[in-house]
């Protein structure tokens, strides 16, 4: 593997990463502030890319409906919040799990619905649809740039809103006691829904933009989801940082899987036998990852202070 | 109200064992193909209730154990064998190392760190079976023969199979209840209540959690066996991790720490699932919701809303 190969690969994981962050951040903070396990955060992903490859058709302009998309979407985070995941906040977690897993089933299907059960594909706007050549010999596709940087900057903002906003200042007294922050007078249960609908607004995000790239389809926040859990799990649930670092190891991780592993092998196995191994072991690579972080540092690499 | 539930249980055993004789005098053989199905969730919900609702182990990765009872028997027909010892023994023990393995390392968490850990777990073994080019990946594996024990026993015959499924699961009922009313099953209660206790008179939470999680994932082997025995195929689908859900949802519906709730929460789950998706194919609209209520509305599953339940007990 060459430094150019190289660099392309981390510019990958960096993409997968910031995505993944973006979807995660919501969640850890659902998870860390209302102890919350939420199986539904995967749909307002979904529900981002499907609002985005919609309006982009009816609009024409694709950052109009990116953030039509959002806004639309945190509105639908907000319904589902008041309807049913507001009661959960005190269930334990096996509740949340059957009742979020319900919510999963009704909006996947709800979707095949209106929009039908084929993959929708949308293109990358012609304006980025270009390449960039970042180095002598490297042409990276300028789409996927624009994805690295506003996920870059969306975990800017956040950091921004969490250290140094009084909402933030409100958002994190809640996660270490809500009881003592609802106790001075502040609205906890709205609190809760501006954490969703922030939670909201970034999943929707990382969706409408992931939309060009990826197929859209029915199912498609669950594994996002699944691997959002994970990137949780290793970062420490309910940290933002942890979240952060943790999107990027494993997007890291699983690019750089995907691609040296297979060669790797072929250093010790036969032609055949990397083949088939090398795709197997990437894949499980990630949840070897949280295995392994789970066995050893149990909260996670970088867990919240307070508590 | 121990009386009905004694008496309930014996009419749904007696109703279970008529239903390949109304099945064939009414002509609807799929009704047959339908409750085999259902036993064999039910010893999955079973299963998973045994470690649930006894052991407070919240495994979100059951799903993988009937992947790997379900893999052992498409493997071994894929090679020519179709001995059912040799079909069934190899799925136990496939089942009891793999649960040993992700035992040990995840029975030592505890709350949501061991959802995560068995849900990584049954994801690792899901992506596994969909690399593995050899026995089908992602297009999964048709079953070459059924298990046949000693020419005797044949699961191909719809009858004896479901005969055979509805033993078995009767006599993992009957296991589970001896169990959890056996010294080993109330020091496992003991645990889930509270383990820093059970810690200070001197057990090792460690141990018993193990040996339940290993005993859990075998019952769910087996169902996963038979499982391949019926649709004579076997995909990783089945070990995805909404299936994993699924059997949650099973256990919980009919109500956990009730053994025989699950069996009910089986039926109802997959009930639900054919009748609605007679009316419409968007059947999963209906269902959502109708889970959702469940949680908010039924706190002790459907189960308890016909046999009050003695006590209040503690989840975990």
């Amino acid at each position: 593997m060459n430094g150019v190969l190289a660099l392309e690969q981390i510019l990958n994981g960096l993409q997968f990463g910031v995505m993944l962050f973006l979807i995660t951040a919501g969640l850890t903070l659902t998870f860390g502030i209302m102890n919350l396990v939420n199986l539904a955060h995967g749909i307002l992903y979904m529900l981002g890319a499907y609002f985005c490859a919609s309006l982009t058709v009816a609009t024409g302009s694709f950052v109009g409906a990116v953030i039509l998309a959002s806004a639309a979407t945190v509105l639908v985070g907000i319904v589902i919040e008041l309807l049913t995941l507001k009661r959960l906040y005190a269930r334990n977690h096996l509740d949340q799990v059957l009742a979020t897993f319900g919510v999963v089933l009704f909006f996947n299907e709800l979707v095949r619905i209106i929009w039908g059960p084929a993959s929708i594909y949308s293109s990358v706007p012609p304006a980025l649809s270009g390449q960039v050549e970042l180095i002598p010999g490297l042409l990276y596709p300028a789409y996927r740039l624009v994805i690295i940087g506003v996920g870059l900057v969306a975990a800017a903002a956040l950091v921004l809103l969490i250290n140094f906003s009084k909402l933030g200042m409100l958002i994190r007294a809640g996660a270490s006691n809500r009881i003592m922050v609802s106790a001075i007078g502040v609205n906890i249960d709205l609190l809760n829904t501006l954490v969703f609908g922030l939670g909201a607004a970034f999943a929707a995000l990382a969706g409408a933009i992931a939309g060009p790239i990826l197929t859209v389809e029915s199912g498609m926040g669950n594994d996002m989801l699944i691997l959002a859990l994970v990137v949780i799990v290793i970062g420490g649930i309910g940290s933002i940082k942890g979240a952060f670092i943790a999107s990027l190891l494993v997007g890291l991780i699983d690019t750089f899987g995907r691609t040296m592993l297979r060669p790797l092998f072929e250093l010790f196995m036969t032609k055949a036998a990397a083949n088939s191994a090398g795709p197997a072991v990437a894949s499980m690579l990630i949840y070897l990852a949280m295995a392994l972080v789970l066995f050893f540092r149990p909260q996670g690499l970088f867990p919240p202070r307070t508590r | 109200m121990r009386k009905l539930s004694y008496i309930l249980c014996a009419l749904g055993i007696a109703v279970l064992f008529c239903v390949p004789a109304v099945t064939e005098v009414a002509d609807m053989s799929y009704y047959l193909d339908f409750t085999t199905r259902v036993v064999i969730f039910a010893m999955a919900a079973v299963s998973l209730d045994l470690i649930l609702g006894y052991g407070g182990m919240v495994s979100f990765g059951h799903a993988a154990f009937l992947g790997v009872g379900g893999y052992a028997v498409g493997i071994l027909s894929y090679y020519g064998i179709t001995d059912g010892f040799i079909h069934f023994g190899v799925a136990i023990l496939a089942s009891a190392l793999v649960a040993l393995f992700i035992g040990m390392l995840s029975v030592r968490t505890i709350g949501v760190y061991f959802i995560m850990i068995t849900l990584a777990f049954s994801q690792m073994l899901y992506y596994l079976a969909i690399s593995v080019n050899t026995y089908g990946g992602d297009d999964g594996l048709s079953v070459r023969g059924a298990s046949v024990f000693a020419g005797v026993v044949d699961l191909a015959d719809r009858d004896q199979l479901y005969y055979a499924s509805l033993a078995i699961l009767l006599g993992m009922l009957l296991i589970c209840y001896r169990l959890i009313g056996s010294r080993f099953g109330m020091v496992l209660r003991g645990i889930k209540s509270d383990e820093r206790r059970m810690i200070a008179i001197g057990y090792s939470p460690f141990r018993y959690k193990l040996l339940a999680f290993v005993i859990s994932g075998v019952m769910c082997g087996i169902a996963g066996a038979l499982l391949a025995n019926q649709t004579l195929f076997i995909s990783p689908a089945i070990m995805h991790w909404s299936r994993s859900g699924e059997i949650m949802v099973m256990a919980i519906l009919g109500g956990i720490s009730t053994l025989f709730g699950s069996v009910i929460g089986a039926g109802l789950y997959l009930g639900l699932e054919e009748t609605l998706s007679r009316f419409t194919p968007h059947w999963q609209v209906l269902l959502g919701p109708l889970l959702v209520v469940v949680v908010l509305f039924a706190r002790n599953g459907v189960l308890s809303l016909i046999v009050p339940r003695r006590a209040k007990t503690r989840h975990g």
